[in-house]
């Protein structure tokens, strides 16, 4: 029963919900792209505040969800050689693989430790001369300069037992693949603030023109994802399709220059198959020439992994805003977060994860959202 | 995986050539790498990802959301003991079904936000 109370400014939440309400004249679906967008708006509610006519449509970014099965069981199969100190963020541990996940690894003698920044990782690996140090490095715009940094440092200081197994993808090849897809409804992007702090909003301009699509740079914070949405909505009204940032306490046009370069020197980049999806040309990056001894595939044989999905998961449709997760039939019956069998019942970022915690059953939340508004102390 | 936190910038060393900082996450402090801010100095704010400060942020917006971060117990969850989170989301009880914002503290929810 919390809605506006929980958004730090009751009173703004309220005036941009009115003024969304008020200029909105037509049935509009808006994407959000980044998953950490897509937890917010559940639990928030924001999609029930909004005007019946604007639909919100989840979009894949979520890096722990679209890590390939393949790379995952490639992970886990390092993960359980003797001799191997395997490093990952914690949202790793319960991603399903094919027969397994690191929690598994580590609970059968898998030397699995979790790290809080990659470069915990690289020290691991310094006091640790005798073993072999991976860590698995997956993420989006905002995660990748981290990893890059770590790999250009174990190369600086000569750290020769550290490797890195990667898998990073990029957000704008991900707009172009869902735009020009037969089945697209997205007419507006709230982009990811936090990939745009760091690859700043050159790349968008030429995406909101060729596909006439308004792509609006947004937070993360209710409030920050109601002005978006906001624009984004005017935007529509007006026929307009312009970048525009919605996020400039966090978001400069030009990014992160110093991260850029390194992300430049570091990675180049590769077509990524993305899980649920299939591949997207040019939408990940991989190691560069240079880096490449540092690259756990080619350091351990990992070669032939036959992948096995569950025939039951259809997260990729979830992930590419086709279908919401409660419509897919083992959501909450055979597929819950403690027995998950996509990705996107397990990371914080998934919808289907975010669907469970907060929508289940679907009832009382939508049934409880506008008296919310009514209760809340506004005005 | 991926949320950006805002912290304070407390102290700033240089190790082995890398320019490092202690970072204060409204209490819980942190090592984080200022390479890519490098002129980034003690009492700003800045927002980290996975000890990297990324951009800096002005002192109200950094206090705003971290007070949002702490009510939601998202702060908890980027900082915790990761192992105990992931078993406790693999032993869960299933949560109730009127869960907005419901435990935000204790559950088995694992609502970090502001990911990319
Ligand atoms: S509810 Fe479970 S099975 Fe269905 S799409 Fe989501 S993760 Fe896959």
């Amino acid at each position: 029963m919390k809605y506006l109370e929980e958004f730090q400014d009751p009173r703004l939440a309220r005036r941009l919900l009115d003024e969304i309400h008020a200029v909105t004249t037509r049935p509009w679906a808006l994407m959000e792209v980044c998953g950490g967008q897509t937890h917010s708006i559940i639990r928030h509610g924001i999609d029930q505040l909004l005007p019946e006519q604007v639909e919100l449509i989840h979009g894949p970014g979520c890096p722990v969800c679209v890590t390939p099965l393949e790379t995952i069981d490639k992970a886990l199969e390092i993960a359980s050689r003797p001799g191997v100190i395997f490093c990952s963020f914690g949202d790793m541990l319960r991603v399903p693989g094919s027969d397994r996940d690191l929690f598994q690894v580590r609970s059968h003698g898998g030397d699995v430790r979790v790290v809080y920044s990659p470069l915990d990782a690289l020290r691991i690996a310094q006091q640790n001369p005798e073993r072999e140090v991976v860590f698995f490095g997956i993420g989006f715009e905002t995660t990748a300069p981290p990893n890059a940094m770590t790999v250009y440092q174990a190369e600086k200081l000569g750290v020769k037992n550290f490797s890195m197994l990667v898998s990073h993808v990029r957000v704008p090849p991900a707009i172009e693949a869902l735009m020009t897809s037969p089945d697209c409804r997205v007419q507006a992007f709230l982009a990811a603030g936090h990939v745009c702090s760091v690859m700043g909003t050159e790349e968008y301009p030429e995406l909101a023109e060729r596909f006439r699509v308004p792509i609006v740079v947004t937070g993360f914070e209710p409030l920050d994802i109601l002005e978006g949405v906001r624009r984004a909505v005017i935007q529509l009204e007006r026929g307009d399709h312009r970048v525009e940032n919605a996020y400039e306490r966090a978001v400069r046009p030009e990014g992160n220059p110093a991260a850029r370069r390194m992300l430049a020197d570091v990675f180049e980049v590769t077509d990524r198959p993305w899980r649920g999806i299939g591949t997207i040309p040019a939408s990940g990056w991989r190691l560069s020439e240079r880096y490449r001894p540092y690259d756990a595939e080619h350091r351990f044989e990992v070669g032939d992994i036959a992948t096995q999905e569950p025939a039951a998961c259809r997260s990729g449709e979830v992930l590419q805003g086709l279908l919401k997760p409660h419509e897919c039939e083992a959501f909450g019956t055979t597929c819950t977060p403690r027995t998950p069998l996509g990705a996107t019942m397990v990371s914080s970022e998934g919808a289907c994860a975010a669907y469970y915690l907060y929508r289940r059953l679907g009832g009382p939340v939508a049934a409880a959202a506008p008296t919310a508004m009514e209760a809340s102390p506004v005005g | 995986m991926c949320l950006a936190v805002p912290g304070k910038v407390l102290e700033i060393e240089d190790r082995e050539g890398t320019r490092m900082a202690v970072v204060d996450f409204g209490g819980v402090v942190k090592e984080v790498c200022l390479e890519y801010l490098p002129d980034l100095q003690v009492g700003e704010y800045t927002i980290v990802h996975v000890g990297f400060a990324l951009q800096r942020l002005d002192e109200e917006s950094a206090r705003q959301t971290l007070a949002l971060f702490e009510g939601l117990g998202l702060l908890e969850e980027e900082f915790g003991d990761q192992w105990a989170i992931a078993a406790k989301a693999a032993g869960a009880e299933q949560p109730t079904d009127d869960a907005p914002g419901g435990d935000a503290h204790g559950g088995p929810q694992r609502d970090e936000e502001a990911r990319a």
